[in-house]
């Protein structure tokens, strides 16, 4: 099992623990994360689950496909470290990931 | 109030679920027309995964959303069913027993002996951007959408995002109007490249404005928009002064008045038994990813089964007097006719 930390808008942390292969987002959503909700359920058709990755795992993480990007043009507050959860497969790599929910989702 | 419409069965919604309803209910003889608030068919298959695959609908190893729309339209053929598109059922009004008026939001008015909800997840709305205030400016600086352009004409417009309904009105509405600035998050769009040429054309011609940026706050009194603050990609504000603004952020679902109908509601999904997925209701049905019952799956081919259960209790409805005979269309020659194949 992996562990991912969802950092809320208040800046509270909550730890939760994922098999490999599963997405940020099911993280989140199979353990009642507030802050995603991933209303298309996991197609990249909506930006619901947009997150912001901690800058130290940027790298780890990677950068958005055009298609993801074309999603993001739907978040609100979209930077340079946005990401939809939906599009970021868990592995042994991303142990311990931090990612800070929105304030809001759109 | 325009004449009723007269059909056995009316369905709200044409995603997947409420075209293959229409198939098992025309193989038992009921005649139905579909409302459908999108302009065109295929609910979410259509609006929001056309192209992308759909693995699980049982004897297709894959499809897309917008093959497997295409494909249920070619097998409701021979049972011509009516579509109503871009409108929305406001109100169902009991008439008989069972025997309902159903109103659309475009004064269309139906009446059927069977209502089937096959709604998905509600309602298709145009996301509103969230920035805070926004309703304030709603309907007098800010539309969702274009309906008579004349509006606009010597309008100051601040057109917001990148797809192809922003680009398609930047064009449309630049002759009319005053001024066209086009506010996108990033120097790149998904909209049509032709599109795209165009409106960089403008914009290199002098012709009009394009930023890159966000909209953090709007700036006006009584409804009256006076500007809207912007961050741009390197986060540093600007202001853009404009009297109108067309913000378009594509498309999410509410429940919107499904919530009105006399329905149960459970979690905003409409719960029904098992047998033939009726409501609580008499007569009105809820199929597809709507409804809920115990072990609920929200998947299509669920939805398939739920259409074949329902048009068996549909029947008793529209046919009091028949008795219903279980046949399949491989070996009975009476639905093979109804399919115009024999």
């Amino acid at each position: 099992m992996t562990k991912i930390n969802f950092v809320d808008h208040s800046g509270e942390t909550r730890t939760v623990d994922v098999e490999n292969g599963a997405t940020v987002m099911e993280a989140a959503i199979r353990n009642a994360v507030p802050g995603i909700e991933a209303e298309c359920g996991g197609a990249c058709a909506c930006a619901t689950c947009h997150v912001y990755v901690d800058e130290a795992w940027t790298d780890k993480v990677g950068k958005p496909t055009p298609m993801e990007e074309d999603m993001l043009d739907f978040g609100y507050d979209v930077r340079p470290n946005s990401r939809l959860s939906c599009q970021i497969k868990v592995s042994d790599e991303l142990d311990g990931l931090v990612v800070m929910t929105p304030e809001r989702q759109a | 109030m325009s004449e009723a419409i007269k059909t056995d069965v009316l369905i709200i919604g044409a995603g997947p679920c409420g075209l293959f309803a229409v198939f098992e209910l025309g193989l038992l003889d009921m005649k139905v027309h579909l409302v459908d608030i999108l302009d065109k068919i295929g609910g979410q298959c259509a609006e929001l995964y056309p192209e992308k695959p759909i693995y699980d609908i049982p004897g297709i190893p894959l499809v897309t959303g917008q093959g497997l729309t295409e494909a249920l339209l070619e097998q409701i053929k021979p049972f011509d069913p009516t579509f109503h598109l871009n409108e929305m059922v406001e109100s169902i009004e009991k008439i008989g027993d069972p025997g309902f008026r159903v109103t659309t939001d475009a004064g269309k008015v139906f009446e059927c002996k069977v209502v089937v909800v096959s709604a998905g997840g509600g309602s298709f709305q145009p996301k509103r951007p969230p920035v805070p205030g926004i309703e304030a400016y709603e309907n007098t600086s800010v539309f969702y959408a274009v309906r008579k352009m004349e509006q606009f004409r010597d309008r100051d417009i601040l057109i917001v995002g990148g797809g192809d309904s922003a680009l398609d009105w930047t064009l449309n509405l630049h002759p009319l109007a005053k001024r066209i600035t086009l506010l996108h998050r990033r120097d790149d769009f998904r909209a049509a490249p032709h599109s795209v040429e165009q409106m960089r054309k403008l914009v290199a011609d002098g012709k009009m404005d394009l930023k890159i940026g966000q909209v953090t706050a709007l700036e006006g009194a009584d409804g009256q928009l006076s500007a809207a603050q912007v961050k741009g990609s390197d986060n540093a504000m600007s202001t853009i002064s404009c009297d109108t603004m067309l913000p378009f952020f594509g498309l999410t679902m509410k429940l919107g008045p499904v919530a009105n109908w006399g329905l149960q509601l459970e979690n905003n999904l409409v719960p029904v038994e098992t047998a033939s997925f009726e409501t609580n209701v008499p007569g009105i049905f809820a199929i597809g990813d709507i409804n809920t019952y115990p072990g609920k799956l929200k998947l299509i081919l669920s939805g398939f089964h739920e259409g074949a259960l329902m048009a068996q209790k549909a029947h008793r409805y529209v046919y009091p007097d028949k008795r219903l005979v279980f046949q399949y269309t491989t070996s009975s020659s009476s639905l093979q006719k109804k399919l115009g194949v024999n």
